[in-house]
């Protein structure tokens, strides 16, 4: 047993390893990336298959097959991996599991490290009845990763623990058992046949989904008298100032701001933190709310909590005031700060708060330091030719990765951005509509997760656009990790779906770059140049090494 | 120096200036001393380059990992630009200690145009060349962070021991740069 400064996500790994995980597959995505690294790391020390999947959905493919196996898994993604899997993860969710499933996802509020959107993942319970439950800091996320394990156990569902950026990327002391984890051989798992379980056939699909929402009542049931959603009375404790008529009911980060800003307020409410988000337990939420007059609902992003409670104080207590989204924002993370406002209107401002804000120096103007790329990138180079020699009216289309920078300038080459692999989809759609030249630029390892089914479109529907594909033998902004490129080579897919405009190109040739850019967008059919160097990070740390 | 109930530290730059290793030996050190201790950090894109910021708090009793606007008590800026993108964060006895070294970008303002700016806060204000002194004595740009964790520490400006920072680090850098790294935080010492 140790006491050891972790990160939310590197807690996860080792819950996981306690619970005595068998499998793990995974997309490198911020804020969750540090998963997968540390169990590719590690996996192999305590007996785990670990995997780096092609994409979230044949990630979460691969577990479900090992726990139709019987295997215990653990599946990790960013919050949009969630909306690649998600035509696998309802039906699973009727099939339920045979070994547990846990699947961690990290959301984004305020998209520190998202393009696309600020997605909130608690929007997946209503559609697929998964369970959704909320740490708060990397000691929750230990302890709940565990209680994820035993719920999925008990009641055969996958169930999604759901961190922020401000969880994962949290450090703080946690305790580990490194010396309980047992170093086994790796396990083999059995399917054993039973179609009527696993295969959601419209036969047995409804019979399925009634069975589900009785599932999902059992847990609820389970939930009320879980710990995870605890109460916290008032104390009573010598020069804080209490009110017993007014609460508090929070979730995930949102709780420890609500303790900071209690804190700084120097006063004590009634809190009820809810460490489930799905499904809700309703009659803890009931019996906490009967009796208050007023009652404030923290959590971020969109008001999933407050619309349920609005819904259980119908019943219970109509007359109550309830606070939310009015005193709030939907959009962006909150901060100690906001919660400190919230309260003071929850109070009826009935204390001081602009002595406790107003003490602060104000802001310098000075413009954005956008990211940029590192000395030697190879995306630079490609970017440098195309800025040099295509016509300004041609068409960027953009895709996720480091050459996103296409979009800051000095480079401003990146007129869509959409979601992984839309690029290609996109530019087919562009060329079909107009008659203007597209350019669609995509990494190896976007190409593999979602640009595969646009460029068989492609070809398949006719159109030409130029696609380059910067390939840099990586996953390079999650951090390098392995993909596909190791083992399939890009040229031969693109010669097999029988492109014939193909060249692969060293962007070093600057010239060889121009001439073909130039050559190919004036194709009649769809081109392709792969251009193929090192990420200059990655071969400046394998030289460090 | 006295420990007030916590202690708030903002360390700005650049991604790929090792913000995160100095934020894991602060707080691996913190917790040698038995402080609670939280800590925030941003991964991606933004670390290719871009303005970064992290935040690390130890006491007695911490729950957030974020400083409040106005709280925080040392800001530790490895380039200077980046040390006026966080000045919100300070109030009018944070102490700043401040890399003398200028990193452009696309549309920045010039060099003395932020130095002007700097001159303007009336902060407790610490204006150190590490970048420089690193590379001359070091041949090592790269660990002027930990030269200015050192100037911190040996100055009183961070309330944790000398020897807590270095078992700390002893922990987090890798041994093949540990002795560099040693090195660079002791320069002040003398």
């Amino acid at each position: 047993m140790k006491k050891q400064i972790l990160l939310g996500n590197e807690a996860i790994v080792w819950a996981a390893l306690e619970a005595g995980v068998n499998f793990v597959s995974t997309y490198p995505g911020t804020p969750a990336s540090e998963i997968g690294n540390l169990f590719y790391k590690i996996s192999k020390n305590y007996g785990v298959y670990f995997e780096f999947s092609a994409n979230e959905k044949v990630a979460l493919e691969a577990a479900i097959g090992a726990s139709f196996s019987d295997l215990k898994c653990l599946v990790a993604m960013k919050s949009f991996g969630l909306n690649v899997c998600s035509d696998s993860l309802l039906p699973l969710c009727y099939t339920g599991t045979k070994g547990p499933m846990v699947i961690v996802v990290g959301d984004d509020p305020s998209c520190w490290s998202s393009a696309q959107s600020e997605e909130n993942t608690r929007g997946y319970a209503y559609l697929a009845h998964i369970p959704i439950l909320e740490p708060s800091d990397p000691c929750e996320a230990k302890e709940f990763t565990k209680l994820a394990f035993e719920i999925s156990e008990k009641f055969k569902i996958p169930v999604i623990v759901r961190t922020t950026t401000r969880v994962a990327h949290q450090r703080m002391p946690v305790i580990i058992e490194p010396e309980r984890i047992s170093k086994k051989l790796k396990k083999t798992g059995e399917f054993v046949k039973d179609p009527k379980r696993f295969a959601a056939t419209s036969f047995y699909v409804l019979e399925m989904k009634e069975k589900l929402l009785e599932k999902i009542e059992r847990i609820r049931k389970f939930a009320e008298k879980s710990s995870l959603n605890k109460v916290f009375y008032l104390k009573k404790e010598g020069g804080k100032k209490n009110y017993n008529k007014v609460g508090v009911i929070t979730s995930s980060v949102s709780y420890l701001y609500l303790k900071e800003a209690l804190e700084e307020l120097k006063i004590e409410l009634p809190i009820l933190k809810l460490g489930f988000f799905y499904p809700l337990p309703e009659n803890k939420i009931k019996s906490f709310i009967k009796n208050l007059k007023r009652v404030l609902v923290i959590e971020e992003l969109e008001p999933f909590l407050e619309k349920e409670i609005k819904i259980l104080a119908k019943e219970v207590n109509p007359e109550i005031n309830i606070f939310g989204k009015d005193v709030l924002p939907v959009v962006g993370e909150l901060k100690t700060e906001m919660v400190i406002l919230a309260i003071n209107k929850l109070l009826d401002k009935k204390i001081k708060v602009q002595k406790l804000l107003k003490n602060q120096n104000l802001k310098f103007e000075i413009p954005n330091r956008f990211p940029r790329f590192c000395p030697g990138c190879p995306h630079a180079m490609v970017l440098a030719a195309v800025k040099k020699i295509v016509p300004k009216e041609t068409i960027f289309g953009g895709d996720i990765g480091c050459y996103m920078i296409a979009g800051f300038p000095p480079y401003s080459l990146q007129d869509y951005l959409l979601a992984m692999g839309s690029s290609l989809g996109v530019a087919h759609g562009i060329k079909k509509a107009t008659n203007q030249k597209v350019i669609a630029f995509i990494g190896d390892s976007t190409f593999f997760h979602a640009g595969l089914p646009a460029l068989i479109n492609v070809v398949f529907n006719k159109s030409n656009p130029l696609i380059i594909v910067m390939d840099n033998g990586i996953t390079a902004m999650t951090g390098h990790q392995p993909n596909p490129g190791e083992e399939v080579k890009i040229e031969e897919i693109i010669k097999a779906c029988g492109i014939k405009n193909i060249k692969v190109i060293d962007p070093i040739n600057i010239e060889e770059m121009e001439q073909t850019i130039k050559e190919f967008l004036q194709k009649e059919e769809v081109s392709v140049i792969i251009s193929r160097r090192l990420c200059a990070l990655l071969e400046k740390k394998r030289k460090k090494e | 120096m006295v420990m007030k109930k916590d202690f708030n530290i903002i360390i700005s730059g650049i991604g790929g200036q090792g913000l995160i290793t100095l934020l894991q030996i602060i707080s691996e050190a913190a917790l040698m001393e038995n402080f609670e201790v939280k800590t925030s950090e941003l991964h991606g894109l933004s670390q290719r380059a871009g303005s970064v910021e992290v935040h690390i708090r130890f006491g007695k009793k911490i729950y957030s990992p974020l400083v409040m606007l106005g709280r925080a008590d040392l800001i530790l800026a490895l380039e200077i630009s980046e040390a006026l993108k966080v000045f919100p964060y300070s109030n009018n006895e944070t102490v700043f200690l401040i890399n003398e070294n200028f990193i452009s970008f696309y549309g920045s303002l010039n060099e003395k145009e932020i130095k002007e700016k700097i001159k303007s806060i009336k902060n407790p204000k610490y204006l150190v060349s590490a970048s420089k002194i690193c590379a001359d004595k070091l041949d090592a740009e790269v660990v002027s962070g930990v030269y200015l964790l050192g100037y911190a520490v040996y100055k009183k400006l961070i309330p944790l021991k000398p020897n807590s920072i270095l078992n700390a680090m002893v922990k987090v850098i890798p041994q093949k740069y540990l002795e560099l790294n040693q090195k660079a935080f002791e320069l002040t010492k003398k």
